[in-house]
């Protein structure tokens, strides 16, 4: 039988000295009567340095006679050698079992491992002007990361990045049907959205609840170096040309969420010497000790400051390893795809097509001065006043400029605060400053995506003297007239302002 | 916790309230500001001084309060006067256009002056 830890019995047998008469107790506790029902007459306690960890019960003892003075002795005597055999019995029953659940989670682990790595790619393929790079390492825990390459005729190969949402075994089960489901509808479809809007319906009825994909699909002309891709929810590729690094924008919602999805497709040039890196989440989720992002930011400058090709891989390896430090557990999967057209002439060069130029494009030297979030709470923006008049010490900006910075954040994050996030607690504001050689930028992400960007009057004092305007709404207008440049992105799910101020004092001030 | 780092003390002068406003205006600032200007002008002085001296910081909130405050006293036909302002907080009610409807003086000192020489109103 088991005694609850919070039965009287068990203080008052801590208590007592010796065999305790069972059938006289008077105490309210289950135990007790459970012990008489059970026709227990003497129960001698077994203790450990301090606490109660077994009884001796005793019936009538056969003579029908009560028990003697020396029966007593020679049990209590028993009890006090009994008890440290007891004691160790019970450690070493503890510890069996914990090495066991240690062992069935490691065995576990290993058919994750074993599933995820049988079904990723033996070989990189092989295509004339081109170099594929990849790289795969599952988190201890084994999470949901996958890539493939699919080999068309007419020299076409699809390419797959993906994630799904849980880890363990179920991760890699689903990471299966998803893989074999996408292999197929690919012989069948040559549109990547149309591609990943079937794997969606086919495997929404089968997912389990709360589990889905994140997949990125690209379908690549080796021949003219024209890339079409459709994205459900993964991380964003980056597209390195000489002269920029841009982040190349899909959308669509995660496979398994929703039926009836349909995938954006975006098309993008590679010209010699142009390269593209897709990736999960591992790596930019890697925090250091001070449990800072490796962040989006960073990546994108990174990728920017490198020649590209498969030894961008060991470039951002190294990266990530001084970043973390020497004593890193990893936390999640990483997986990196990098796919570089090679720069010879004699390869056919790209077609007539414009290549994308994106706005907040990085340039090579930006590199990341701080990246944090704040809880969507009234009067929060002082905070995000305060850690980034801290970031940009270093840049030694002029006073006057500095104030004007301050007020530009923290307009910026009152309208995430109380506009994108509602004010909700539960919704975090980022913001990330990145400084380049001539300019610092400073974006603010809440999650206001996927509704139209209000666009409110510019305020005027005199209709707003007159009550004609409300006395409020000056936020952007203040904004705009603090910051060199404004840039507004929006998806479905996060809207970013991001805020420009030229560096060594190259200004066109508004006063 | 968010919680209202503002204050404001009135004093009075011949003609004129003046608010000495100390810390935060921004919307944690709105009912401590509202009282300070309707005690200000209780016994109806020609016009109220706001002593921006010991204020850290102004957001679009805060400017909101002040415009409500200008429409306040422009319906009572009574002026405003500010003094003490940052040149960052200057600049900011140049662009809004706020200085062009309350005078500006560099400190108290000369406002009152000023205010005890023009008492005349224009809006």
């Amino acid at each position: 039988m088991e005694i609850a830890p919070n039965d009287p019995i068990v203080a008052y047998l801590l208590g007592v000295d010796g065999p305790v008469d069972i059938q006289s107790l008077d105490l309210d506790s289950p135990a007790a009567k459970a012990l008489k029902a059970a026709g227990v007459r003497l129960a001698v306690p077994l203790r450990s340095q301090g606490e109660l960890i077994g009884l001796l019960n005793l019936g009538p003892r056969l003579s029908e006679q009560d028990y003697l003075p020396e029966d007593l002795r020679l049990l209590d005597n028993l009890a006090a050698r009994v008890a440290p055999a007891v004691r160790v019995a019970q450690l070493v029953r503890e510890q069996q079992a914990e090495a066991q659940e240690r062992e069935r989670i490691d065995q576990e682990l290993r058919v994750a491992r074993l599933i995820q790595q049988t079904l990723l790619p033996k070989t990189l393929p092989q295509l004339p002007g081109w170099e594929v790079g990849t790289y795969y390492r599952p988190a201890r825990a084994v999470g949901g990361d996958f890539y493939d390459f699919i080999e068309f005729p007419d020299s076409y190969l699809g390419i797959v990045v993906g994630d799904v949402s849980d880890k363990g075994v179920p991760a890699a089960l689903v990471m299966a049907t998803t893989r074999s489901i996408l292999r197929a509808a690919a012989q069948r479809l040559d549109s990547p959205g149309e591609v990943l809007q079937h794997v969606n319906d086919l495997l929404h009825p089968d997912i389990p609840p709360n589990m889905f994909v994140t997949c990125l699909y690209a379908v690549l002309d080796t021949t003219s170096g024209r890339l079409l891709f459709a994205n459900a929810g993964h991380n964003l590729p980056y597209l390195r040309t000489a002269e920029a690094v841009t982040e190349v924008r899909a959308t669509g919602m995660p496979l398994g969420l929703m039926p009836g999805m349909t995938y954006d497709e975006q098309r993008i040039e590679l010209g010699p010497g142009d390269s593209v890196l897709f990736h999960s989440d591992g790596l930019v989720e890697a925090h250091n000790r001070q449990r800072e992002m490796f962040g989006f930011p960073k990546l994108m400058a990174l990728v920017g400051a490198h020649p590209g090709g498969a030894g961008l891989i060991d470039h951002l390896l190294g990266e990530l390893s001084r970043f973390t430090g020497p004593a890193y557990e990893q936390e999640d999967d990483i997986t990196l795809v990098t796919l570089q057209r090679s720069g010879d002439a004699s390869v056919t060069p790209a077609g007539a097509a414009p290549r994308p130029q994106l706005a907040g494009a990085a340039k090579d030297d930006m590199r990341v001065l701080a990246e944090f979030e704040l809880a969507s709470a009234p009067g929060n923006e002082r905070r995000a006043i305060e850690s980034v008049a801290e970031a940009v010490r270093e840049l030694h900006i002029e006073p006057a400029r500095l104030e004007r910075l301050k007020t530009a954040v923290a307009e910026a994050t009152m309208n995430a605060i109380e506009h994108g996030n509602k004010n909700r607690p539960d919704l975090p504001v980022r913001i990330q400053l990145i400084a380049g050689r001539d300019e610092l930028s400073v974006r603010v992400t809440d999650h206001g995506g996927g509704q139209p960007i209000p666009q409110p009057d510019v305020p005027d004092i005199e209709s707003k003297l007159a009550g004609e305007q409300t006395p409020r709404g000056w936020g952007l207008f203040l904004i705009k007239n603090m910051v060199d440049d404004l840039r507004v992105t929006s998806d479905e799910t996060h809207h970013t302002i991001e805020l420009v101020f030229k560096l060594e004092g190259a200004s066109d001030d508004a006063s | 916790m968010p919680a209202s780092h503002f204050e404001a003390a009135v004093s009075r002068q011949p003609g004129t309230g003046v608010i000495g406003l100390k810390g935060e205006v921004d919307a944690f600032a709105e009912e401590a500001l509202n009282a300070a200007y309707a005690d200000a002008a209780r016994d109806n002085p020609a016009s109220v001084l706001l002593d921006f001296r010991e204020v850290e910081y102004i957001n679009s909130t805060g400017i909101a309060l002040v415009v409500g405050l200008l429409a306040q006293a422009r319906a009572s036909r009574r002026q405003v006067l500010a003094c003490g302002l940052s040149d960052h907080y200057l600049e900011i009610f140049q662009i809004t256009r706020l200085s062009d409807f309350m005078t500006i003086y560099p400190d108290e000192a000369s406002a009152l002056a000023a205010a005890g020489s023009s008492p005349a109103l224009e809006t």
